[in-house]
């Protein structure tokens, strides 16, 4: 167990394990893609007060769910660097940073745009807004850390501390709708008693968030491999490619 | 059809965000592979020159 955990560990045995999982996951996404766009466009009927505007809510959410899952990602990665200085764990944090940023942005753009039919603004200041806002500069800040370092080792260790740090906003943005008075409708899908959402509708929502998970192992596959080559440049193993 | 796409005269809020996600997930997919194909023909060419 451990041995596999070693050699999972190296750069090029990764490298070569994600080059093999690529074309699997590429099937895997667009499946579950198309199933959840179908169940969630076609399929599901519109909401009783919402009417179709809620629609928005297929991508909305599980960008929101990656959004909170990546950067509590980069944080394990950051306490594996710094407990165990591994180097594809500072692969596999800065990978993430750019991808976890676009699901950011995108919770707050597709956000914003639904919050225009429904609440009547684009954007207030409210807790759930302002704390996944802040999520955005924190994926910004780990990026912008690890362009300003030269040494790469130095600058994973850099960004592991930060990514720690950070960490701290994620219950912060989940409890946010509970601990504030928001605008932001309060958990539908996480809480401990039933969902309060028809599974016609929590299905496609759930294949979507699946497609989305699919789609993070992939982007960061590819991501990984492109900075495998970029930082191994002058080691042996990379001339036999 | 044409009810599908106006969404309910939501349409100027429903598309947009699925073209967006469409293009933050199209450029995170892009964007690595095409830097990785850089990365490895550069790879190559300096191989090459080695050898010679």
């Amino acid at each position: 167990m451990f041995l596999w955990f070693h050699k999972l560990g190296s750069p090029p045995h990764f490298y070569r394990i994600a080059g093999k999982w690529i074309p699997w996951l590429n099937w895997m996404f667009l499946v579950l893609l198309v199933a959840g766009l179908y169940g969630g466009l076609v399929l599901a009927p519109p909401d009783y007060q919402q009417g179709e505007s809620y629609r928005i809510i297929f991508v909305h959410v599980p960008a929101a769910w990656m959004s909170l899952f990546i950067y509590v990602a980069m944080a394990v990665c950051g306490a594996i660097i710094i407990i165990w200085r591994m180097k594809l764990a500072e692969i596999v944090l800065i990978s993430s940073a750019p991808i976890g940023a676009s699901f950011t942005f995108l919770a707050l753009v597709t956000g914003s745009l639904w919050g225009k039919p429904m609440w009547g603004t684009y954007w207030v200041w409210d807790a759930r807004l302002t704390s996944e806002l802040i999520l955005l500069f924190l994926y910004l800040g780990v990026i912008g850390l690890h362009n300003a370092i030269d040494d790469k080792r130095t600058a994973a260790r850099a960004v592991a501390i930060l990514a720690l740090v950070g960490v701290v906003n994620i219950p912060i943005i989940h409890y946010s709708v509970e601990w504030w008075h928001s605008l932001h409708q309060g958990a539908t899908v996480t809480k401990f008693d039933k969902p309060s959402i028809h599974w016609s509708m929590l299905l496609p929502l759930l294949l979507m968030a699946l497609a989305f998970q699919v789609y993070y192992v992939l982007a960061l596959f590819h991501r990984c491999r492109a900075e495998i080559l970029r930082r191994e440049r002058n080691s042996k193993w990379i001339e036999e490619l | 059809m044409a009810d599908f796409f106006q969404m309910g005269g939501y349409a100027m809020f429903v598309w947009p965000s699925y073209g967006l996600v469409a293009l933050g997930l199209w450029l995170n997919w892009y964007l690595p592979r095409k830097q990785h194909e850089t990365e490895l023909r550069q790879l190559r060419r300096r191989v090459k020159a080695e050898k010679k």
